[in-house]
This record gives C-alpha cells, sequence and structure tokens, in this order.
C-alpha cells in the first residue's frame, strides 16, 4: 500500500478545543429533558449475602420522592432472564450484574436500590431514608492470602515453546515476583445516563460510552427492541480510560427506571461509585524468571500470573503475553490464573494486561542485565528481533531501536552508572531507568458518510465517540490530507448511533480503524466527483479518469489550465445541493498479509531518591513511541504525555485500598486514592519514530493510547534501584517501600 | 440534613443500630440518619438569595439544600461549571467567588448571597477569549476537556494573584486540580507563556 499522507495543510489546535476552553462543550449529565427525574443509587453495605428487606415507605414520604426501585417492584426485563420472553426478538442476555433483578448481594457497594426525585438533593435525602435489612454471608477479598490456595484458583491458561523453566538452567538468571493492587480509570467525568423513552418503544438514552454502537444493541437487547429505536448520544466523553468500553448497572437502571416511572431518568454516579461500579485494572501477582548465557542471550522466559476477578464474571487479559513474543528466545513458559473474589468485575484499563505484564518483564530483564553486567539497553538489543516470536511472523513495522537511540539521548543515559548509588545530589541518589511497551495495533471495520456541499463544505459523519484522544481532530486531518482540502472546510459528526457504524474506542485502534474509514471514503468521492466530472462535461470526456486531480474543491487536469471546474459548478450543473457517499472500510486480516503488528514504546526517567526518608522525586521524563505515522501530532504528544502521568501515577501513589473484614474500599475518593498531580510532573519530553506502517492501513498510522502507559512503571522502578540498589518489585512504590527495602 | 424531618434524640437510633447489628442484621442506614419512629416530612424549604453571576444580577428562590455547584449546573444550566466528585478533591468545580477561586461544590449556593460569581461562562467577552483560554488552546492544555473549565478559573486566579512567577510556583497554585489525562506539563506550559506576555488578566 501506498502512504499518501502529507502535513502540509494543518494547523495544531483540536477541532473540539473552542468548546472545551469556554465551558460550552456538553457531556452527558449536561443534557436536560423535561419532566426529568434525578437517580441515585443506594449500595450495599455489606460484601456478600442478600438483601432480606427494603422499606421506603418513610422515604416516600419525603418531599418530592417519586419512587425507590430494588429487586421486589423492579418491571420484568426481557434481557435479564431471556428464556422467559422467547415472543420477543433480539433479546440478548444483559452482560454482567443484572442489577435489580435478584436479591443477591455480590460485592460491597452494590446498587440494591434505586432512589427516584424531583431534584438531585431530594433523591439524595431519599436515598438516605430507605431502610435495608442484609443477610450477611462471609466474603473473601483478601487477594494476597487467597490467590495461595490453589482450589480458589480457575480458569487456568497455559503456554509453552522449547523447555518450560529453562531460565533456571542459564548461566545467569533472576527470578522474582511482582505485585500490582487494583488501580481505577478514574476519568474526570463521573459515569452518567439520561434515559427517555420517547415513546413506549423507543429509547433515546445520553450516556458515556466508548462506543455508542455498542451501546445502542446492548440497550436494544436488553428489552428486546430493533437496533433503530435505540438511540444514543454521546457528544463528549469526559475520559474514560477503558471504563466506558462496556455498559454499567447505571446505563440499565436508568433505562429500566425511566419505563417504570415512564418519565425521563437522570442517573449520575458519585465518586465513591466510581471506585466499584465501573471497572478497574485487576490486583495482580506475577512471577517471572529470565535466564540468559553471559553473552546476554535470552535462554528462558517464564511469566506465571494470577489476577482476580468478580464472582459473577471471568475477566482476562494479556498480562504474560508480551513475555511470548517481544524478545528472542526459544524457551518461553506461561502460565495465568484467575482468581474470583466478592468484589465487582475489573475491566480494560488503559494499557489492559501488557501494563501489569511489562511492568513484570521490564523489571526482569534489568535484574538480569545487571547481574550480567551490562547496560539495560544493550541488552534488550543483543536480544530484539524482527520476528514476532509467538506467531513467527515478522512484524509490519519495528524501529524500537530508533527509540532506545532517540530516548537515550534526550535523558542523558551516557551520564547513568551501571553500579548504583553512584550518582548523589546532596542527599538525593540519582538513577536512570528505562522500560519498554508493546500493544497490539488492529484495524477493525469502520462506515464512513461523507458530504460534499455545493458551499464547499465536506461534512464527515461516524458513531464513534471520543474520550478526549482528539479523534474528530485526527480524523480531519486525514481527510484534509485525502481531499488537498483546508481543515476548516471539513467537520467530523460523531456521538451519535444513528450515524453510519464506527467502531468502539478502546484498543488502541481508532485511528487505524477510523482513519482507513474517512481516507476510503474520502478516495471514493474523489473518484465520484470525477465521473460526474466526466459524464457531465464534454471537454473531460476524452480526459483519462487518473489525468484528474482535486484539490481545494476544484476538480482539474494538470498542465491543462483551461480545464477546470469548481466543485460547486459541477453540482450546480447537475443541479444537486451536494454530493454524498458512504463506504465501509474492512477489518484488516493479518493472515493476508502474513504479519504480525503492533505498537512499541520505550520510556525513560531520571529519578532522585532522598537517602534519609526513601522519597522519590522524577527529575526528567523520556516517552518515545513507534507507532508509524503520526497524524496529529498535537494530539499524539499530548496522549503521550498523558499515558506518562498515568505511569507515574501507577508507580508511585495508585493503590485501592480494601478492608477486608467488611469487604469495602477505604479509600474510594480523589482524595484518598492518589492520583498524580501538577507538582509530581517533571519535564516530559515525547518523540516518535514517526515512520508509516507500510501493512497497516491506507494511512501507516497505528494506535497509541496504551503503548503511553506500558512499559512506564518498570521505567520507575528500574530507576529508583539504578539509584539506590533496591529493587521494587510492589507498586505503587511508596517512600516506605524504598525505606524498607534492602539493597 | 436535619431541617428536612423532625428529629428525637440521637441515642434512640444508636440503640436500635447496635440491636439490629447483634442479630446479625446490618441496615443501611446512615449514620447521620435518625430514628423512623420520629418521622416527620416537611415540605423543602427555599430561600431568596441574591447573586450576581457573571455581571447579572438575580435574584433566586433556591432550595437550601443545593450546593452552588447544582445551582449553577442544574437549575441556571451553567454547566461548564463541571461536578468533578463533589467534595472538593478535584477541582473541576473552579469558579472565582467575589474575585478569589473557589470549589462550587463546597459551599451551599444560599451561603452565597450577595456574592459576586464568576464562571467559565463569563470569562470571556463576546467572541474574544480570555488570554488564558486562548493559551490552554495553543498549547493543547487538555484531552477529554472536563477539568478544563476549573484548571482555567483557577489559572486565572494564579495569575491574578501574581502567584506564577516560575514554574514550581504555578505547580503548587495549581495542585488543587486534577487532570486525568495528564494534560499538566501543557497547562503549566500555557500559564507560563501568559505570564511571560504580561497581558493582563
Amino acid at each position: 500500500m501506498n502512504n499518501q499522507f502529507n502535513t502540509s495543510y494543518f494547523p495544531d489546535e483540536r477541532v473540539d478545543g473552542l468548546e472545551k476552553v469556554t465551558g460550552k462543550a456538553r457531556y452527558t449529565a449536561e443534557h436536560q429533558i423535561a419532566n426529568m427525574a434525578y437517580a441515585v443509587f443506594i449500595c450495599s453495605t455489606i460484601a456478600r449475602g442478600k438483601v432480606k428487606k427494603i422499606d421506603s415507605t418513610n422515604a416516600l414520604t419525603l418531599p418530592g420522592a417519586i419512587d425507590v426501585m430494588h429487586f421486589e417492584n423492579c418491571p420484568k426485563v426481557p434481557g435479564y432472564k431471556p428464556s422467559a420472553f422467547p415472543e420477543l426478538k433480539n433479546v440478548g442476555e444483559w452482560r454482567g450484574m443484572k442489577v435489580f433483578g435478584d436479591n443477591l448481594v455480590r460485592f460491597y457497594g452494590q446498587p440494591v436500590a434505586l432512589a427516584l426525585a424531583e431534584s438531585i438533593e431530594s433523591a439524595n435525602e431519599v436515598a438516605k431514608m430507605v431502610e435495608i435489612e442484609y443477610e450477611t454471608e462471609p466474603h473473601e477479598t483478601d487477594f494476597h492470602t487467597l490467590r495461595k490456595d490453589p482450589s480458589k484458583l480457575k480458569n487456568g491458561s497455559t503456554y509453552s515453546r522449547g523447555k518450560s523453566q529453562a531460565y533456571k538452567e542459564a548461566p545467569f538468571y533472576v527470578e522474582a515476583e511482582y505485585n500490582i493492587p487494583i488501580e481505577v480509570h478514574n476519568p474526570m467525568e463521573m459515569h452518567a445516563t439520561i434515559a427517555h423513552w420517547e415513546t413506549p418503544d423507543t429509547l433515546l438514552l445520553y450516556d458515556k460510552t466508548q462506543g455508542p454502537k455498542a451501546t445502542q444493541s446492548a440497550v436494544a437487547r436488553l428489552f428486546g427492541l430493533p437496533d433503530k429505536n435505540v438511540r444514543i448520544i454521546a457528544e463528549n466523553v469526559g475520559g474514560a480510560f477503558g471504563s466506558a468500553l462496556r455498559s454499567w448497572p447505571n446505563v440499565s437502571a436508568a433505562v429500566i427506571a425511566a419505563k417504570k416511572i415512564n418519565r425521563p431518568v437522570k442517573l449520575v454516579l458519585t465518586r465513591p461509585q466510581m471506585f466499584t461500579l465501573v471497572g478497574y485494572r485487576p490486583q495482580a501477582w506475577q512471577q517471572v524468571g529470565v535466564g540468559a548465557d553471559a553473552q546476554g542471550n535470552l535462554l528462558g522466559i517464564s511469566h506465571y500470573a494470577i489476577s482476580n476477578t468478580s464472582r459473577y464474571e471471568d475477566f482476562r487479559e494479556g498480562i504474560v503475553d508480551a513475555s511470548k513474543f517481544l524478545y528472542k528466545c526459544d524457551n518461553v513458559d506461561t502460565d495465568y490464573k484467575l482468581l474470583p473474589l466478592d468484589l465487582s468485575t475489573p475491566t480494560w484499563m488503559r494499557g489492559p494486561g501488557e501494563a501489569t505484564g511489562c511492568f513484570a518483564l521490564e523489571c526482569s530483564l534489568d535484574d538480569l542485565a545487571f547481574k550480567l553486567k551490562m547496560d539495560p539497553i544493550q541488552f534488550r538489543i543483543k536480544n530484539f528481533t524482527d520476528i514476532q516470536q509467538e506467531s513467527k511472523l515478522p512484524w509490519s513495522a519495528i524501529n524500537v531501536k530508533d527509540c532506545y537511540a532517540k530516548g537515550a539521548e534526550l535523558i542523558g543515559w551516557k551520564n547513568r552508572k551501571q553500579m548504583p548509588k553512584m550518582l548523589k545530589e546532596g542527599d538525593w541518589y540519582v538513577g536512570y531507568g528505562m522500560g519498554v511497551g508493546v500493544f497490539g495495533a488492529g484495524r477493525g471495520t469502520s462506515t464512513v458518510r461523507a458530504v460534499l456541499r455545493t458551499d464547499g463544505q465536506l461534512l464527515l459523519e461516524s458513531a464513534v465517540s471520543d474520550m478526549g484522544s482528539g479523534t474528530a481532530t485526527a480524523m480531519v486531518k486525514v481527510a484534509a490530507s485525502a481531499m488537498k482540502l483546508p481543515e476548516d472546510k471539513i467537520k467530523f459528526v460523531m456521538g451519535d448511533s444513528d450515524l453510519p457504524p464506527g467502531p468502539m474506542q478502546g484498543g488502541s485502534t481508532t485511528t487505524s480503524t477510523l482513519g482507513s474509514g474517512v481516507h476510503l471514503v474520502c478516495e471514493s468521492l474523489k473518484d465520484l466527483l470525477k465521473n460526474m466530472a466526466i459524464e457531465s462535461i464534454d471537454a473531460f470526456k476524452s480526459i483519462a479518469k487518473e489525468n484528474i486531480s482535486i484539490e481545494n474543491n476544484k476538480i482539474f487536469v494538470a498542465n491543462n489550465n483551461a480545464l477546470s471546474i469548481t466543485v460547486k459548478e459541477l453540482l450546480d450543473m447537475r443541479k444537486v445541493p451536494s454530493v454524498e457517499i458512504i463506504k465501509t472500510s474492512p477489518g484488516l486480516n493479518t493472515r493476508e498479509i502474513q504479519k504480525a503488528t503492533n505498537s512499541f514504546s520505550v520510556h525513560f526517567v531520571k529519578v532522585h531518591v532522598h537517602s534519609k526518608t526513601g522519597e522519590i522525586q522524577l527529575k526528567h521524563i523520556v516517552t518515545t513511541g513507534d507507532a508509524g505515522k503520526i497524524i496529529s501530532e498535537q494530539t499524539a504528544r499530548s496522549q503521550m504525555l498523558g499515558g506518562a502521568v498515568g505511569g507515574i501515577g501507577m508507580a508511585l501513589t495508585e493503590e485501592v485500598k480494601i478492608d477486608h473484614a467488611t469487604g469495602k474500599i477505604s479509600n474510594a475518593s480523589l482524595g484518598s486514592y492518589l492520583v498524580p498531580r501538577h507538582t509530581m510532573i517533571p519535564h516530559i519530553d515525547v518523540w516518535f519514530t514517526n515512520k508509516p506502517d507500510p501493512y497497516i492501513n491506507a494511512i501507516g498510522a497505528k494506535g497509541l493510547g496504551e503503548i503511553a502507559i506500558i512499559g512506564f512503571a518498570a521505567a520507575v522502578s528500574n530507576a529508583v534501584f539504578n539509584a539506590t540498589g533496591k529493587r521494587m518489585r510492589d507498586l505503587p512504590i511508596t517512600k516506605e517501600k524504598v525505606l524498607a527495602a534492602k539493597a | 440534613m436535619a431541617y428536612c424531618y423532625q428529629s428525637s434524640t440521637r441515642r434512640s437510633f444508636i440503640k436500635k443500630a447496635v440491636g439490629l447489628a447483634s442479630v446479625g442484621i446490618v441496615t443501611s442506614l446512615l449514620a447521620d440518619a435518625l430514628p423512623l419512629e420520629s418521622f416527620v416530612p416537611v415540605p423543602i424549604p427555599k430561600q431568596k438569595v441574591k447573586l450576581e453571576i457573571n455581571g447579572k444580577q438575580m435574584e433566586l428562590m433556591v432550595d437550601i439544600r443545593s450546593t452552588l455547584q447544582d445551582l449553577l449546573r442544574e437549575e441556571l444550566g451553567l454547566t461548564g461549571t463541571k461536578k468533578g466528585c463533589a467534595m472538593g478533591d478535584c477541582g473541576s468545580c473552579m469558579i472565582h467567588i467575589n474575585g478569589k477561586r473557589a470549589n462550587a461544590c463546597l459551599g451551599l449556593a444560599v451561603y452565597n448571597d450577595g456574592n459576586k460569581i464568576t464562571t467559565i461562562e463569563g470569562l470571556s467577552k463576546g467572541d474574544q477569549l480570555h488570554p488564558v483560554q486562548a493559551a490552554f488552546l495553543k498549547h493543547d492544555s487538555f484531552q477529554c476537556g472536563y477539568c478544563t473549565s476549573g484548571q482555567i478559573m483557577s489559572a486565572v486566579a494564579c495569575l491574578r494573584e501574581g502567584a506564577a512567577k516560575n514554574r514550581d510556583e504555578i505547580k503548587k497554585y495549581m495542585q488543587r486540580n486534577i487532570c486525568r489525562c495528564g494534560s499538566y506539563q501543557n497547562i503549566v506550559d500555557a500559564i507560563e507563556e501568559v505570564k511571560k506576555s504580561g497581558v493582563k488578566v
């Protein structure tokens, strides 16, 4: 495929920037519908058992109270029990917890009732007055204790090639355990849903979702409706990082409640509910063993992992996957099991699986490089391969060596000492570390409609949403390049399931998938315009199509100034106000291209660690990405900055704490679950290889949302080791842990 | 919340809760809820409040339980002020009250009688962006945009209060505003540029 992306037309601003800096950008909870009721979840105060009795008598006498919905008075929902509604078509079982579908309590903080009232203030008050009696059963939430009991583990999956545990026979090897706590997405906008039954079987839903089409079909199947009867609006999404990749109980509860009280219902989660109701990165234990010969050739990798799931759903992710394919090694074995706990179900969180796995793998490689007395970058280059080791397919593109070189230069790697504690500034030890990240680079199916009007405006439409990564900005740039049209003539319309079906915004695929759709529809539009010119204008009839060009809405023949017509003239001649075309771009078939497709990152950090307190200060970050052609430099850079900041949280502060006596999350607020803030952020340099991937799609671009965080926590841990000689294998790396660790 | 219903003593509630717990049943009653036998609902009390919001004088009857944040967002349609936590942790709802930055979520609307309030909607003059808004746009100081109003309102206060002498000072002042997308560096770049330009904010 040819890569025809050029960057000559691009100013830097985000296309939705003006709305965002003026406060005009509207998010889900900000829509108002006449006669709307406010809903508040009432959540369980036990971790496991049954609701015995719900008494809302007094609550309902409060001024403004409308209703209290719970398992006893919840309307029958076809999707909760598909077999009970054989007459309905398009019924699918609701995935996950069927809120108010029964009286079981599966985790602390599970919604057991919904207070409905005329105002948010009244709904809060009603919620407090509902009296609930429980029958408690013993619960299990203590991951570290329970994971040691093999009878508690389930659904193991294993992999091996060559010899298992070959690392143990290598002349040099290290083996160690790694722990990652539960981390929570916590986007700034809390999940919210507004449900409005416009007729008894047509639903308008405003929802925080990363995929309007997926939400549409989930909700339609809940009620046995045709998809077209459900319209999802997600104009702006205030962050998500994976939490809005599926529909959670707030969606079903709002829809059911709106049906029950026959009024529009707005349900906004509270910040504490954001910790229990919309997923999280699962807690994980890992054991990694890596071995090499004296020259640094890897002889064996063993990677074993256990992560938690809920009792009612299995959630698996690719924790051990990078170990199978990233480095040249003939002997690899992995094992991955789940530990069900009395907690809600985890979900994909930025860099799912790989962020956890690469932390352990990349720390282990640093550990082994140290044992080999090798520079960690040289050690990785020694084991570099351009053949994906699991599939044995060559990578479509891999320029990770450029990242090593550029990153090392920018961070000042030459100042790094191989031995710890060699660099000191006052009371602070100075250390340098690096870590590698990798994630699949896919391409799915997308459909895009293009409408070109006589006024020269090009409208592109697809039912996707954008959680902040800058989808519309990137798509306008793809179209500007393809159509040779200034960006201000192009508008990308999204956030509405009525538009042509677009992909879910997740797994670092949007730019590749949707960009392919936009590119295809623009190429088809040009073709259509050329055909119209040939059909409508005598002078064009003798011209071969390939000799006709289109630029700035002018159709012309190069080297023939006389032959030219504007789009407006052409459309006026045909007496049409616009020309419209809709195209579906197919997904990538990796078997067809016989290539493995991934994006890569290498992160570098310089840290100071206080010799007396163990305090860690990040001094400089360099984050480099190898993700094909960069479509939108400004937004891509911002995504990398954000990934590094997320990585700082993962490495140093983020940890859900559970009180195992009650099963309750004890730090469910942004004041006690610590995410990075301004003062934690050092200078961050971002660099991209920016080389088009010739196989992935027509625009040469791969995703980078995930690689921005994957491998980052390892870079921090490795830098702390380089500074202090202390190997920190439990996240987050707090000063207390540093002080307690032995060098 | 005692204004919404009559109460008897707190002691009888505690006695009841203990009684329930002893037979293995837990209730979801929160600690500030009251014994049900004494429960007598009363109408929602409203009070008249005078506010100047974005230069406009208003006289409103407000639910005395309403926070300033919910009044702005739910009653007045000023949704530029965001709700990120409703407990003063995140800074998404930062506004200016009588020229000082404040969390709109942390005070009841009725506490603001007579106050002069500026929200993000009142920052630009017509189509003319405030210099901080323009700098945020230029430096791509946001991604999802949800924390942006709060960051900008804090940034304006930071500059007005002379707390932007260097990057470290800016960061300290801006510490109350979380950006989960991680646009911190671009935010500080924007504030620093406005500071260096010397333009009046």
